[in-house]
């Protein structure tokens, strides 16, 4: 398949690129840009006047709900939710059923994951065995089998001994810890951010400090054993702060938000909306610019969806009894174009958060458009204006706080490995 | 049937049609409960204790938490009114068999019900319930986790009203476990709303929810500087399993330093009126000589209930 995407703007904030170029693809790989190469004769070319061109999304977290959990959401309609919103690469996270503790789980996942033809799938192996924080798993096998990462997802850690040993194996191999700092004893039955919201409406509360006591320990045993750590879906302007500190002081630890975290607060909770309960919470105001700002001055490397589909019946429950999550890969370009333009940003800096950034926290080559590079190919209108409709969303999970709400930029054409997998008709 | 999504309890002409909070009520709407209670006092002291207002409509006591004296209020409120009253405790029932709210509400509603009472472990489910039913349904709170407790706000302000008048003048202290407590948030938006100047909330750090000073009071951890001169003082149920733990040290402890003795009443005005929303830990958060003193309008309150829950169902059944 030999495709020419013509007339478009290409933008590669890797390379920096942003420039209107025709890109041509051929094997799976980009084969020029600007001046389609001798002989070129395409099967298909994409007019993509008026639009951008841009890598494939690389989402950090996307849950496919599988294995275990194929009534909530399937790998097929998931694996079409991200095509259809760009995403070409994403890592999943170990929190399936059973969690992703042993190789031949991960190869199975690899395995249909690549049937399916669509996103490549990077699945994060599970830290401790059946995520209980208590036995390490086999890492390097794990590796082996696929794993680019390790992580307990959301479930605790609470024994600091076994953390340190954790990292201390990861770094023997320099794999990656992705961790979530939350302190599971000040996060006790929680469900919103302990401030002004959780107060008017009595809900059980998260203190910021559930994440700042976690972070600092995360951030001491990263620095003590050398491992690679990488702090996902930070929610604290607190937290932010002792991230770009441990930076400034060499500490070469990354991190990441979710989009609900950079557009909104617990104001948006309302009324008890379950769509709004979240982990982590959402917090406030001050905490929601904090995170914007971090991303803006690359404190925070990358913005991803955490993807969570839930099923209708768990979220259809009073907020506190509601399964916490939402379902967002359909959303991940619209809202970091979205935060962008608020934060006054170029288009370049939204893309590269969620491509290049990312990429490079996964250790993948992916991300960017250089010739040579796998052909993963976002098109997309950064001028279409849409509605969220959860009904037409592509993902099972309907759950959205965003619902209703108009979006600004849409995909309408996503290549992988230099095959049209997905365009908007 | 359209609800302010700004107020969701309210219908399009700005009137009450669901009770699920005191929070963001216009004082004209809590003023109107409070006029109607007044109405229905002497209906209740009266020899034939009914009136026809609610003849014909079916309300439906939903307690998915256990509860004896609100639902008993409500239950007699109904009564009262000439109103069928179902009475159903669902946490032995269908929540056992895993059932969910919304579910059971479907099914009661097929039963052709005109009102619920709902009391509910979890913040927020009335507002669930509310969201799900028929338009021509009302749904009232009766406490939901630690949110709010309406009619128990309600009662406590038409006993402020009755004994004390004109909310504008008025010192109040709310002493006990604030965090935990639905009645203390229900009672804080009341007299906010009708212009009480100076809320005061006495506990220790441990019973305080963050930011509560935005809700409009004064936050006080000495009980001593907390009352003085007030003119009311409202003491809060401290539940058993927070006694002793990581919340408070003991029962023992606590009853020193923030329990209602006649000594810290002292403190408050001469004339302060003592409420309680019961059941009462007598010893605990206050001592019998006040419980059963002469500035103990306790029992009362427990009378003005029976009205306030009238009033409530019968204004919402005429909206």
């Amino acid at each position: 398949m030999k495709i020419h995407i013509k007339n478009g703007r290409l933008i590669d904030p890797k390379n920096g690129v942003d420039a209107k170029r025709d890109v041509f693809v051929a094997a799976g790989k980009i084969v020029a840009i600007g001046e389609a190469p001798a002989g070129f004769s395409a099967n298909r070319v994409i007019d993509a006047t008026g639009r951008v061109v841009c890598p494939g999304l690389v989402d950090l977290a996307v849950r496919l709900r599988e294995p275990g959990f194929e009534y909530l959401a399937t790998l097929e309609t998931e694996m079409k939710a991200a095509i259809a919103g760009g995403v070409t690469s994403l890592a999943c996270p170990p929190d399936t059923d059973p969690p992703l503790d042993e190789p031949g789980l991960v190869e199975m996942l690899k395995f249909s994951a690549k049937n399916l033809n669509q996103a490549h799938v990077y699945p994060i192996g599970a830290l401790t065995t059946a995520l209980k924080g208590t036995n390490l798993t086999e890492m390097a096998e794990l590796r082996d089998a696929g794993c680019v990462a390790f992580s307990q997802a959301e479930a605790p850690l609470a024994d600091t001994q076994v953390l340190m040993h954790a990292l201390q194996y990861a770094a023997t191999f320099d794999f990656p810890v992705w961790l979530r700092a939350q302190d599971p004893a000040l996060a006790k039955h929680g469900v919103a951010h302990d401030g002004e919201v959780s107060t008017r409406l009595g809900l059980p509360a998260i203190p910021v400090t559930a994440e700042t006591v976690a972070l600092s320990t995360i951030l001491i045993i990263a620095r003590e054993t050398g491992a690679r750590v990488h702090i996902a879906r930070l929610s604290s302007a607190e937290g932010v702060a002792m991230v770009r500190d441990s930076r400034a002081r060499g500490l070469p630890v990354t991190c990441d938000i979710g989009i609900h975290h950079a557009h909104l607060s617990e104001m948006d909770i309302g009324y008890f909306d379950p769509n709004c309960n979240l982990t982590p919470p959402l917090r406030s105001q001050r905490d929601r610019d904090a995170l914007r700002a971090g991303l803006a001055d690359g404190t925070i490397d990358a913005l991803c969806s955490d993807h969570t589909p839930v099923d209708e019946d768990a979220k259809q429950l009073p907020f506190s009894e509601a399964e916490p999550g939402a379902t967002g890969v359909e959303l991940l370009l619209p809202l970091a174009l979205k935060w962008a333009t608020e934060s006054s940003l170029g288009l370049s800096v939204a893309i590269d958060r969620i491509t290049a950034k990312p990429a490079a926290i996964l250790g993948i080559d992916a991300g960017h458009l250089a010739v040579g590079a796998t052909a993963d190919v976002c098109v997309f209108d950064p001028e279409a204006y849409w509605r969220v409709e959860p009904a037409a969303l592509f993902s099972l999970g309907k759950n959205t706080p965003f619902s209703g709400f108009e979006m600004r930029g849409r995909v309408t054409h996503t290549l992988v490995s230099g095959n049209l997998v997905y365009e908007k008709k | 049937m359209w609800l302010d999504p700004a107020n969701p309890q309210l219908n399009k002409n700005g009137e009450l049609h669901h009770l699920l909070s005191l929070e963001g009520l216009p004082a004209d709407i809590l003023r109107q409960i409070l006029d109607t209670a007044e109405s229905f006092v002497g209906v209740t002291q009266r020899e034939v204790k009914k009136v026809p207002l609610l003849r014909g409509k079916a309300v439906f006591n939903l307690f998915f938490e256990a509860s004896t004296r609100t639902r008993t209020t409500f239950e007699i409120a109904a009564k009262r009114l000439s109103a069928d009253v179902i009475n159903l405790a669902i946490n032995v029932s269908s929540q056992s068999k895993g059932e969910t709210v919304l579910d059971t509400v479907a099914n009661l509603s097929a039963m052709q019900a005109d009102m619920f009472i709902v009391r509910h472990a979890a913040s927020g489910a009335p507002y669930l319930i509310a969201k799900h039913v028929a338009p021509d349904i009302h749904v009232v709170n009766a406490g939901d986790g630690r949110h709010a407790h309406p009619t128990q706000g309600l009662l406590d302000m038409y006993t402020i009203r009755h004994y004390k008048g004109d909310f504008t003048k008025l010192r109040v202290a709310i002493v006990g476990d604030i965090l935990h407590s639905r009645v203390a948030r229900s009672q804080i938006h009341a007299l906010t709303t009708l212009g009480c100047p100076e809320i005061r909330v006495i506990g220790p750090k441990t019973l305080l929810p963050a930011h509560v000073e935005r809700l409009g009071v004064q936050v006080h951890a000495d009980m001593q500087q907390g009352l003085k001169d007030v003119d009311v003082v409202m003491m809060l149920r401290l539940q058993n399993e927070r006694m002793k733990g990581a919340l408070l040290p003991s029962a023992q402890e606590f009853f020193k330093y923030y329990g209602l003795t006649e000594d810290k009443l002292a403190l408050a005005k001469p004339d302060a009126i003592v409420l309680h929303p019961g059941p009462m830990n007598r010893g605990v958060e206050i001592d019998s000589s006040v419980a059963d003193g002469k500035q103990s309008v306790i029992l009362p309150q427990v009378t003005f209930g029976i009205a306030i829950r009238m009033a409530v169902m019968s204004i919402l059944a005429g909206n």
